[in-house]
């Protein structure tokens, strides 16, 4: 199970990797979304896919059946801060499209000299 | 008080949200927080006292036993950091109130200032991995929105690209942290420490190794991934250029001293063979900008990623004399960054623009900004009595004592560029031909240059006095020599 989960994980990685490699800022945006999913399924692969029984204290339940809960928990913090990160980086690519008239990453370069 | 070292990371948190409450109040905003920030520095300089006396202080969240609860530790190190980090906070809430605008100053601004300085005493303090993901996280949204604060269009360019970089690191981050966990099983740094040397198998550790140091030297711009901070940094205010300067790289500087030393050990010599001659690359990179440009801000931050490297140069020796050379030039460069941002600040404001090629002969009307800056200039690249001395002879001998002898060599010839972009600000501002200067109320330029010459007093202070400050340094070089110290510490609770 967890060779097909870092295959899947990989190919995410790589969609990632190529859609930020894009001119478009919108692919850019959308490349991020998929390289946080490829990091957040990371986490729960390496965190050990055993134990089936979700991690809440239940009668006849054996300690080995339990999932792992502390990379649930970690994933749950790194998926609200994403969350965060993500909107606010799709506001601030909203404002530069209305400023700046373009969404082209190629013509975004320049310093104060060559606006 | 056992939860002091909790003190600086939790006043700024809470005076942020007090202060989001009256974003119009622009006078009360201003009062509440410098008070703020003088309470963190107040507490930080108490918890450097107590630690000094006392020990290496810990707190576990909750009081859980420690490798399961979230540890914050607070040696002599991030002792020190913490305390320099409020200070420079201190003086950039004191510079911001005649630069900054009123606009910003109702646009949250304060707010985000002490989230900032929050999160970066947090990633100071922590003793877990995925707490300092966490606190690093708090600290890159606060900049986040300081780097696009006030929305000009450059603000608006570079910020992208900032937010951009930022998150590929941080998702490579988890990535790294997961790897971590699915090898050790645990997450606290101390425990850490000691499970790293009992597993056989160190090739996949010093694989976590490498992509840590790429995650952190995302945020510290070592030599391949400095790219996006010339940029970036060129676009935001002065203050906010100050605040970034002198804090955020080092926060990654000190996530890779702290974990290089602590825990990733175990194959020293290809990981600290392969981080000296990343600092040397990264000495050369930023001198290579220093001297290409004729921007002031371009000069001096270029003179952050130099910085970077001579501060991780010491840090890969290994040995006393680096570590402790890399601790004193580190605390003595968040302070010098800071008051030469500050001072090459006015200056832009005098000449409306931070083009050296239409400055000059500033120093006839402006004596005491001129005579201030070149002190600053003389004490970055580190003239004897002053504050980028010690450190750097500290970690020129660690250099010639470890196996990185040429480092050492780099080091002290690269000073000479150093002193050379700097003092080319110098000559071609406050010499030479003068030219016309807008016209700046006295008051606003009070404001501004009496900030800049207490910090740069200071750091004066810093270098003549540093016999002073090294039984603290040498304290905490000791703990990340031997790290069974922190490692009694943490598990001592």
């Amino acid at each position: 199970m967890e060779i097909i989960m870092s295959v899947v994980i990989g190919l995410l990685f790589m969609a990632a990797v190529y859609l930020m490699l894009s001119k478009s800022l919108i692919r850019i945006i959308i490349g991020t979304g998929l390289l946080s999913h490829g990091a957040h399924l990371l986490l729960l692969t390496m965190g050990g896919l055993g134990g089936n029984a979700p991690p809440v204290v239940a009668d006849g339940v054996a300690v080995s059946d339990y999932a792992d809960p502390l990379p649930q928990a970690l994933i749950l913090t790194a998926i609200v801060i994403s969350f965060a990160v993500t909107s606010f980086f799709l506001v601030v690519a909203y404002r530069a499209y209305q400023e700046l008239g373009t969404d082209n990453m190629e013509l975004m370069k320049g310093t104060e000299d060559h606006e | 008080m056992s939860n002091l070292l909790l003190f600086p990371i939790l006043i700024p948190l809470i005076v942020a949200t007090i202060l989001m409450l009256f974003p119009n109040k622009i006078k009360m905003q201003r009062l509440i927080a410098l008070l703020g920030t003088i309470a963190t520095l107040a507490a930080s300089f108490f918890l450097i006292y107590k630690v000094f006396n006392d020990g290496i202080q810990v707190v576990t969240l909750g009081s859980w036993p420690a490798p399961f609860g979230i540890s914050m530790v607070s040696d002599l190190l991030s002792g020190l950091l913490v305390a320099t980090a409020s200070l420079i906070v201190l003086f950039v809430v004191l510079y911001s109130f005649p630069t900054i605008g009123i606009k910003r100053e109702q646009s949250y601004y304060y707010p985000a200032v002490l989230f900032l300085m929050a999160g970066v005493n947090g990633a100071f303090t922590t003793g877990d991995i995925f707490n300092l993901f966490v606190f690093v996280e708090v600290l890159l949204m606060a900049s986040y929105m300081l780097i696009s604060h006030g929305g000009e269009r450059s603000q608006l360019r570079e910020s992208i690209k900032y937010l951009l970089v930022n998150i590929i690191s941080s998702a490579l981050f988890v990535a790294a942290v997961a790897l971590l966990y699915s090898v050790t099983g645990t997450l606290n740094m101390a425990d850490l420490a000691v499970k790293i040397p009992q597993i056989e198998n160190t090739a996949i550790l010093t694989v976590i190794a490498v992509l840590f140091l790429v995650v952190f030297g995302f945020k510290a711009a070592i030599f391949p991934l400095y790219f996006w901070l010339p940029g970036s940094y060129h676009a935001p205010p002065m203050p906010i250029l100050a605040l970034f300067g002198a804090l955020l790289t080092k926060v990654g500087v000190y996530a890779i001293m702290r974990t290089y030393t602590l825990f990733f050990t175990m194959n020293i010599g290809f990981t600290h063979e392969l981080l000296a001659i990343i600092a040397i690359l990264t000495i050369l990179a930023g001198c290579v900008g220093a001297l290409a440009y004729f921007d002031v801000k371009k000069i001096i931050i270029y003179n952050i990623i130099i910085a970077v490297g001579v501060i991780l140069f010491g840090v890969s020796q290994m040995n006393e004399a680096g570590i402790t050379g890399s601790i004193l030039y580190l605390i003595h460069d968040m302070m010098i960054k800071a008051a030469l941002f500050f001072l090459v600040g006015i200056v832009a404001v005098i000449f409306g623009t931070s083009n050296l090629r239409q400055m000059g002969g500033l120093i006839k009307t402006y004596p005491l900004l001129g005579w201030t800056y070149l002190v600053a200039a003389f004490g970055l690249a580190g003239i004897p009595p002053l504050s980028g001395f010690p450190g750097k002879l500290l970690v020129v001998q660690g250099g010639f004592e470890g196996p990185h002898f040429w480092g050492s060599i780099v080091i002290l010839a690269t000073s000479l560029i150093v002193l050379l972009s700097a003092v080319r600000i110098f000559i071609y501002a406050f010499w030479g031909e003068p030219v016309e200067t807008r016209p700046l109320k006295k008051s606003a330029y009070r404001a501004m240059l009496i900030p800049s010459i207490i910090l740069v007093a200071i750091t004066v202070f810093f270098g003549v006095g540093a016999e002073l400050f090294m039984p603290f340094v040498s304290d905490a070089a000791e703990v990340m020599l031997n790290p069974s110290l922190y490692i009694e510490a943490v598990f001592k609770e």
